[in-house]
């Protein structure tokens, strides 16, 4: 019963596919391409007009005061009056923009949020893009949303749009570099690139009881929370959306854009999130396992989205609880503390390795951790200076 | 499918690399050079090297077209200025065209069936950077890590 439940998804599939029975291969190759993109666009937009008005109540909640309460039960038909309201809005260009770049933006900004959410397995047998490098996908497909962020800010032709796009770049790359080296333990340890594979390596439980997470080793947590903190700042939420710093420059690249180009650059955002996370859940937080054993008849895919959405919750308690941080604060933290420690993980998941990933090495490389956490933070500290900022401008 | 999947790859790529090459504003040109890295990319795809297709889409387009990009905002002026037909790029160009065509109709290997090769997975590749190619390797990461203390020093707070 429950394993039939577990694969009721995979099972639909086939069955819509044994209809075309007896066409060409290549006719079922692309229906069968189709049935995962609209599964994929269906549930991860549902899940973003829900986050939309959640994430609203929650920090509601957290203020002191209603959410949205207004459409509908309890407000949850809000993201159908707000995708109304964006679709007929006026979508304003201005005259000395770049017409062709300024569109083209938030299409590639959009493609690539939802392209990488295709190399993720949802559940078992449930990875809707199977490739021998997935982990590498996931970051070659990422890294070109650095270029529709630049085409957005200098399409727009506007000196507030051209900062924040500066911004974000700035902060991409510099967090780009932390969140890929806080991977490579786990691709170490697994050696694999594959999101299958490392999803498989962590199926079992020590002594039946505790999962073999990454997570639950010292340098998978320690990994586990640079790689967080590195996707908090890919998908510029808060604390670090500098990038579209209101109070600075308006909406950083965003400014100029208005109506449903804007809630694509929305739909964008979050979607990353949704991508960074499941990309986090499958690295360290176990896939689609159970956690616990005896919890193993829940099916697969319902593991993963209760994991996501406790990661999408921990987002949204971020953000209100937060203040924004400061560029230069931003960048000395990222180069000082994230990247030595982003490091550190490495070695410590060799040692692990071999003191043989038992007690012994589970001691080893929390010592390693602890050491240079500790020696770090004395380093940092002594070179703390309490004085007035000093401002350098490219001369 | 394959043969048509070439054909629509190959027109897409020699597209984006003439509108890269001819466009009147440079910023464009740069844009369409990272399409052009997309068409290559996908090449290797169709070739089953996915590795190397991954390597180019993250290389030239997540850092050298942002580089480029970059570059050109912070130091150009005279975007859209006709800077009239560039004969010295246009005889380069022409030259190494007929060098490649010349190498390949000349080479040997060409007659022959290709043999058949197992699939290029990561892990071979992997293996072979570690193994017979550690040094090379090593050499590269020592002139990176060289490069990128450089730059540091370049921007370095000099001491008053």
């Amino acid at each position: 019963m429950s394993k039939s439940l577990d694969q009721v998804f995979v099972s639909a599939k086939q069955w819509l596919l044994s209809l075309l029975a007896g066409s060409p291969s290549w006719v079922i190759q692309v229906v069968s391409s189709l049935i995962n993109i609209f599964a994929l666009l269906g549930v991860f937009l549902t899940l973003f007009a829900l986050l939309s008005v959640l994430e609203r109540k929650i920090l509601g909640r957290m203020q002191n005061r209603y959410g949205p309460n207004r459409v509908g039960p309890f407000g949850l038909f809000q993201p159908i009056a707000d995708g109304i309201k964006m679709l007929v809005k006026e979508d304003i260009v201005p005259a000395r923009a770049d017409k062709i770049v300024h569109f083209l933006a938030p299409v590639l900004i959009a493609a690539v949020a939802i392209l990488t959410l295709g190399v993720i397995p949802y559940g078992r047998n449930m990875t809707p893009f199977t490739i021998d490098a997935g982990i590498l996908f996931f970051f070659a497909v990422g890294s070109t949303t650095e270029l529709a962020v630049f085409m957005a800010g200098w399409g727009s032709n506007n000196k507030f749009s051209m900062l924040g796009a500066m911004r974000a770049i700035a902060q991409m790359i510099s967090y780009e570099l932390p969140l890929i080296i806080t991977v490579l333990p786990v691709v170490m340890v697994v050696g694999s690139l594959t999101p299958d594979r490392i999803v498989a390596a962590q199926a079992d439980y020590t002594l039946g009881l505790v999962p073999r997470w990454f997570v639950l080793t010292p340098w998978g947590a320690t990994a586990f929370i640079l790689f967080f903190v590195s996707g908090l700042v890919e998908s510029n939420r808060t604390p670090f959306d500098v990038p579209e710093g209101e109070s600075e420059i308006v909406a950083g690249h965003m400014t100029e854009y208005s109506g449903f180009k804007y809630a694509t650059f929305f739909m964008a955002e979050y979607i990353g999130m949704f991508a960074i996370s499941g990309l986090g859940i499958t690295l360290f937080l176990g896939g689609w396992h159970a956690p616990v054993h005896a919890l193993e008849f829940i099916p697969s895919y319902v593991w993963f989205f209760t994991k996501l959405s406790a990661l999408l919750f921990v987002y949204v308690w971020v953000r209100g609880t937060l203040p924004r941080t400061r560029v230069d604060q931003m960048m000395n933290f990222a180069w000082k503390f994230m990247l030595p420690m982003a490091f550190t993980c490495i070695v410590a998941a060799a040692v692990w390795h071999y003191t043989g990933r038992g007690l012994r090495g589970w001691l080893w490389s929390l010592f390693v951790i602890v050491l240079v956490y500790s020696a770090l933070s004395i380093l940092l500290d002594t070179k703390r200076k309490f004085a007035p900022r000093v401002y350098r401008f490219a001369e | 499918m394959n043969s048509a999947a070439f054909v629509v790859i190959a027109t897409f790529t020699v597209a984006a690399a003439l509108a890269a090459a001819t466009l009147r504003q440079l910023m464009h040109a740069a844009l369409s050079f990272a399409i052009a890295f997309v068409g290559v990319a996908a090449f290797f795809f169709l070739l089953g090297a996915e590795f190397v297709g991954l390597a180019l889409v993250f290389i030239y387009i997540g850092a050298v077209a942002v580089l480029i990009v970059f570059t050109i905002l912070l130091t150009r002026r005279d975007v859209g200025k006709d800077r009239g037909f560039n004969w010295g790029g246009a005889i380069v160009a022409g030259a190494v065209f007929g060098g490649l065509t010349w190498s390949i109709l000349k080479t040997q290997s060409l007659a022959i069936v290709a043999p058949h090769m197992p699939a290029l997975t990561v892990k071979r590749i992997g293996a072979a950077l570690m193994t017979s190619y550690v040094w090379p390797l090593q050499c590269v990461g020592l002139l990176l890590t060289a490069a990128l203390i450089g730059a540091l020093i370049l921007v370095l707070e000099e001491k008053r």
